[in-house]
C-alpha cells in the first residue's frame, strides 16, 4: 500500500470504476429476470427443457422447447470460433514475423476495417453470396455452416488484432536469444513466440467466443431459423439470439416474457461456463491473463 | 498542441450538451412507435407535416407492432403504429386505418409456376407436396420459407389458409420482408409470402422474383385497392383515450388525402374514401 | 517490427519449416484480405453510383431512398463521442485497477473479471432492450444519442478491459519497481511511465471498440432510435449509420443501392477515425518522451 494520499485517491476512483464495470452485468441479469418473471411465475420453466418444438404462438399446440436453440447457440459459436481462431493467429504470425513492412501496415488497416463492418452488411452479404454457394452443395443454403462461416468473418479481426498485439509484445530479448542459439524462424514462432503470447491470444479467443455467442443480426439472416437440433452442418438452426431478434418486436406480453426467460437461461448458462473455466484455471493468474 | 487537448475536449462537450434540457420550441412533440412497416410512411409524413407546422416535432421510432400497442397503452407514445387489425384483448385502444397492404406469394422468376390455388398452397406449406414437378414446375425440392411467430404477415397467411402455426413445415424461417425476398431471389426453388408493396417494388426494380396469382387473382396493388385480392391487412395507427391536440391534428393528417402519394410511393394502397 | 531479429536459416529442415509456416500465414492473411476485398467490391458495385457529396451531406428523403445521410453521419459521430467518453474511462480504469492496485487471484479481482467477461457474452439485442429500459426509461434519457452511447459503452466495455489488461501485463516487469526505487508515486508511475508504454496496446482495444460500436445495430435501434432529423444535441433521437443501413437493406424496398452507399460511407468513417486515433496516440507518445 502506497503511503501517498494521491495514490489512495486514485486507487479509490479506479476501484469505483472497476466495481461499476463488474457490476453492470448484474444489472443486466436483474433486468432480464424482471422481464422473465411473468413466464417463470406461470411455471413454464420445466417445459422449456422438456418440450419438443418452439411454437409459442400456436393456438392448437403451443410448445416452448428451448433446448434445440441452446444447442444451436453453442454449435454456431464453436464452429465460428474454430474457423476464425486458426486463420486469425496464422495471419497475425504472418504480420509479425514474415510480412515486409508495407504489407504489414496495410494488413493492419484492413483488419481495422473488417472490425467495423456493420453486422447487417455482413449478414446481408452472407445471404446474397455465401448462402447460394452453400445451397449448391445442399439446399436450403441457410444453415449452420453458413452461419458459422459468416460469423467467423466477424470474429477474425478480434482474434487477429489481439494476437498481433500479443505477438508484438513478446520481449525482443527472447527472440534474439533464440536466434543466438541458432533456432530457425518457424521454430521460434511455434515454440517461443506463441507460448509467450498465449495470454494475449487467449484473451482474444475469449473475446471472440463471447462475441460469437451474443451476435444477433449476422446469424439471423443466414442460419435458417428452424428450431431443431441439426443432423448435419447443412441443416438450418436457430440460436436463442435469433429467436429474440425475430420475435421480440411482435410478441404479446406473455410471449415477450418467454423470450426474456430464454435470454436469461442463455446468460446464466454462459455464466456457469465462465465460472467453471475460471475456477479450473485458478492455479494460473486467473484475474489477469 | 497536446496541452490544449483537454480544452478542446471541453469545448466539444459543451457544444454537444448545449441542446440538452431545452424543450422543442413550444414543447410540442408527438411520439409514434411501432411497426417497422408503417414507420417509413410515418417518417415521410412527419417530415412533410413538420414543414407546414413549424414548432411541432414528430418523433417516429420503430420496434414492432406489439411495441406500438404497449407504448400506446402505457402512454410512452402518443400514437402506436401497427400492421394488423387489433386483437380482442386490445379493445381499450382505438384503431385508425391509414393504408391497406396485401400479402402475396412469391417464387423465383426462374420458376415456371405462376399461379397456385389455396389447396396447393396448403399442401406446400404443410409439407405434403415437396417437389415442384408435382405442381407443373421443374425438378427440385421446394424450399419453403415462412415468417417468424407473431408477424402480421404470418397471421394473415394463416387466416387465409386456415392453418395453425404448428402445421407449417418450413425449411427456412425469415423475419423482415426483405429477408424473404432475398431468400427467394437467391434460390430458384424457394417460395415465400410477403407484403405486395415490397414484392412489387422489388420485382419492378429487377430482383429475380415473381408474384404469384392466388386462386386466379393476380397479385397487384390495384387488386388490393379494388378489394378483389383475397389476402389483405390494414396498416393502422392506434390511440388510447384522449389525444393531445397536436397528436390529434397529426392523426387527421395521416388519414387525409394529403399523404396518398407517400403511401403509394411505398406501394401500399390508400384507404378509399369513407 | 519484422526484420529487427535476424533469424538464422541454416538447416534444410528449418528452411522447409520456415516456408511452411510462412505460406500458411500468408494464406491466412490472403484469405482475410480476399474476403474483405470481395465484400467491399460488392458494396462498391451496388453503392458507388449513389455516392456523392450531396449524398454525404444531404438530408434524408423518402425514408432514405433518396437524399443523403448527412444527419445520420452527425448522429453517428455524436453517439461515438458519448460512447468514448463513457467507455474509455470505465474500461481503462477498471483494467488499471485490476493490474496495478489489486492482488491477482484475489476474490474481488476475480469477481470483477468474471463480471466483465460475462458482460461480453450478453447478446446485443438484450443490450438494446436493457438500454431502452434502463437508460431511456429508468434514467429518463428517452430515445437519445446519449442513451445509445451509454448502451454501446456497456457492450464494448469487456473489449476495452481485456485489451488494456493485456497491454499492462506485457510491460516489462522491472518498470514498476524501478519507478518505486526512484521515489515516484504510483500515480505518477502510471501517468508518466506505464500508460504511455502501454498505449499502443490500449489503442488496439479502442480501435476494436470503435469498430464494434459502429457495427452495432440492434442495440442502437432501441436506444438512439429511428429519427432522421439533424440532431440539435445529444438529447435528441438520431439514427446511427448502422441503423440506417439496416432499415434500407431489410425494411425499405429498393433500398439496396443507398444501403451499400451508406455502408461505404461507414467504412470511410472507420478508416478516418482509426487514422486519427493512431496519429493522436503517436503524438502523445512523442510528447511524453520529449
Amino acid at each position: 500500500m502506497s503511503r501517498f494520499r494521491i495514490d489512495k485517491a486514485v486507487e479509490f476512483v479506479l476501484g469505483l470504476l472497476a466495481i461499476i464495470s463488474g457490476g453492470l452485468v448484474l444489472l443486466v441479469v436483474w433486468f432480464l429476470f424482471q422481464g422473465a418473471k411473468p413466464a417463470l411465475d406461470s411455471g413454464i420453466l420445466l417445459r422449456l427443457f422438456t418440450d419438443e418444438f418452439w411454437q409459442p404462438g400456436s393456438a392448437r399446440d403451443p410448445q416452448f422447447a428451448l433446448v434445440p436453440m441452446l444447442v444451436a447457440s453453442f454449435l454456431v459459436t464453436i464452429l465460428a470460433t474454430a474457423l476464425a481462431v486458426p486463420v486469425g493467429i496464422a495471419g497475425a504470425v504472418f504480420h509479425r514475423f514474415y510480412a515486409p513492412g508495407w504489407i504489414a501496415k496495410w494488413n493492419y488497416r484492413l483488419m481495422e476495417l473488417l472490425a467495423g463492418i456493420p453486422s447487417v452488411v455482413l449478414g446481408f452479404w452472407g445471404l446474397m453470396v455465401i448462402v447460394p454457394i452453400v445451397n449448391r452443395f445442399q439446399p436450403p443454403g441457410q444453415s449452420l455452416l453458413a452461419a458459422g462461416l459468416v460469423l467467423a468473418l466477424m470474429l477474425l479481426p478480434i482474434v487477429a488484432l489481439t494476437s498481433q498485439a500479443a505477438l508484438q509484445s513478446v520481449p525482443g530479448e527472447q527472440l534474439q536469444a533464440a536466434a543466438g542459439l541458432g533456432i530457425g524462424r518457424a521454430r521460434t514462432v511455434w515454440c517461443i513466440a506463441i507460448p509467450a503470447a498465449r495470454g494475449g491470444i487467449g484473451s482474444g479467443i475469449l473475446l471472440a467466443l463471447a462475441r460469437a455467442i451474443g451476435e444477433t443480426l449476422v446469424v439471423v439472416m443466414v442460419c435458417g431459423n428452424i428450431a431443431q437440433i441439426p443432423d448435419s452442418i447443412f441443416d438450418p438452426v436457430r440460436p436463442i439470439t435469433s429467436t429474440i431478434a425475430l420475435e421480440m418486436g411482435y410478441a404479446t406480453a406473455s410471449h415477450k416474457a418467454l423470450l426474456y426467460a430464454a435470454g436469461l437461461v442463455l446468460v446464466i448458462l454462459i455464466g456457469l461456463l465462465v465460472g467453471w473455466l475460471s475456477f479450473r484455471r485458478s492455479g494460473d493468474h486467473v484475474a489477469v491473463n | 498542441m497536446m496541452r490544449y487537448l483537454p480544452i478542446l475536449l471541453a469545448c466539444v462537450s459543451l457544444v454537444a450538451l448545449s441542446g440538452c434540457g431545452r424543450e422543442s420550441e413550444d414543447g410540442q412533440t408527438v411520439v409514434l412507435t411501432g411497426s417497422s412497416t408503417v414507420a417509413p410512411v410515418a417518417t415521410d409524413a412527419a417530415k412533410r407535416y413538420e414543414e407546414s407546422h413549424p414548432g411541432v416535432r414528430i418523433d417516429v421510432q420503430s420496434g414492432g407492432s406489439s411495441r406500438g400497442i404497449a407504448d400506446a397503452m402505457s402512454g410512452l407514445a402518443d400514437l402506436g403504429m401497427i400492421s394488423r387489425a387489433l386483437k380482442p384483448e386490445e379493445s381499450e385502444l382505438r384503431s385508425h386505418r391509414i393504408a391497406m397492404d396485401g400479402v402475396c406469394v412469391i417464387v423465383n422468376s426462374g420458376n415456371p409456376v405462376s399461379d397456385l390455388t389455396k389447396e396447393q398452397l396448403v399442401d406446400i406449406y404443410t409439407g405434403k407436396v415437396e417437389i415442384w414437378s408435382d405442381l407443373g414446375g421443374g425438378d427440385g425440392e421446394i424450399v419453403v420459407a415462412s415468417k417468424a411467430e407473431g408477424r402480421a404477415t404470418l397471421e394473415v397467411f394463416l387466416g387465409y389458409t386456415g392453418l395453425d402455426s404448428a402445421d407449417i413445415a418450413a425449411d427456412v424461417i425469415v423475419g423482415e420482408n426483405q429477408h424473404a425476398i432475398k431468400t427467394v431471389a437467391g434460390n430458384v426453388n424457394s417460395i415465400a409470402y410477403v407484403s405486395i408493396g415490397a414484392a412489387a417494388s422489388e420485382a419492378a426494380a429487377g430482383t429475380p422474383i415473381k408474384l404469384i396469382a392466388c386462386d386466379g387473382v393476380a397479385a397487384t396493388t390495384e387488386a388490393v385497392a379494388k378489394g378483389t385480392f383475397p389476402i389483405t391487412r390494414p396498416l393502422q395507427v392506434v390511440s388510447h383515450g384522449e389525444l393531445k391536440p397536436e397528436a390529434k391534428e397529426f392523426l387527421d393528417f395521416l388519414q387525409s388525402r394529403e399523404i396518398d402519394d407517400i403511401i403509394e410511393g411505398h406501394l401500399y394502397v390508400p384507404v378509399p374514401d369513407r | 517490427m519484422p526484420g529487427e531479429t535476424t533469424f538464422p536459416k541454416s538447416t534444410v529442415q528449418s528452411r522447409i519449416a520456415d516456408w511452411g509456416v510462412g505460406l500458411v500465414g500468408a494464406g491466412a492473411a490472403a484469405v482475410t484480405v480476399g474476403v474483405l476485398g470481395w465484400i467491399v467490391w460488392d458494396l462498391m458495385a451496388m453503392g458507388l453510383p449513389n455516392l456523392s457529396w450531396e449524398f454525404i451531406t444531404g438530408d434524408v428523403e423518402q425514408s432514405g431512398r433518396a437524399g443523403g445521410v448527412g444527419p445520420v453521419i452527425l448522429s453517428t459521430v455524436l453517439i461515438l463521442l458519448c460512447f468514448l467518453a463513457s467507455a474509455v474511462p470505465l474500461g481503462v480504469g477498471c483494467a488499471l485497477w485490476l493490474s496495478e492496485f489489486v492482488r491477482r487471484g484475489s476474490g474481488l479481482a476475480r469477481a470483477v473479471t468474471g463480471g466483465v467477461d460475462l458482460l461480453a457474452s450478453v447478446p446485443s439485442i438484450v443490450f438494446g432492450l436493457f438500454g431502452m429500459a434502463f437508460f431511456c426509461q429508468v434514467l429518463g434519457l428517452g430515445f437519445s444519442i446519449l442513451s445509445g452511447g451509454l448502451t454501446l459503452a456497456c457492450m464494448v466495455l469487456p473489449i476495452l478491459v481485456r485489451t488494456t489488461l493485456s497491454a499492462m501485463n506485457s510491460l516489462p516487469v522491472d518498470l514498476r519497481p524501478a519507478a518505486g526505487a526512484l521515489g515516484l508515486t504510483r500515480t505518477t508511475t502510471l501517468r508518466q511511465v506505464l500508460l504511455p508504454a502501454a498505449l499502443p496496446g490500449i489503442m488496439i482495444g479502442v480501435t476494436l471498440g470503435v469498430g464494434r460500436a459502429l457495427a452495432e445495430t440492434a442495440a442502437l435501434l432501441f436506444t438512439s432510435g429511428y429519427s432522421t432529423r439533424w440532431p440539435d444535441s445529444i438529447d435528441n433521437s438520431g439514427r446511427a449509420l448502422s441503423v440506417h443501413i439496416y432499415d434500407l437493406a431489410m425494411n425499405i424496398p429498393n433500398g439496396n443501392a443507398n444501403a451499400s452507399a451508406s455502408a461505404l460511407v461507414l467504412l470511410v468513417l472507420i478508416l478516418a477515425i482509426n487514422l486519427a486515433a493512431t496519429a493522436l496516440a503517436d503524438r502523445w507518445i512523442k510528447f511524453r518522451i520529449s
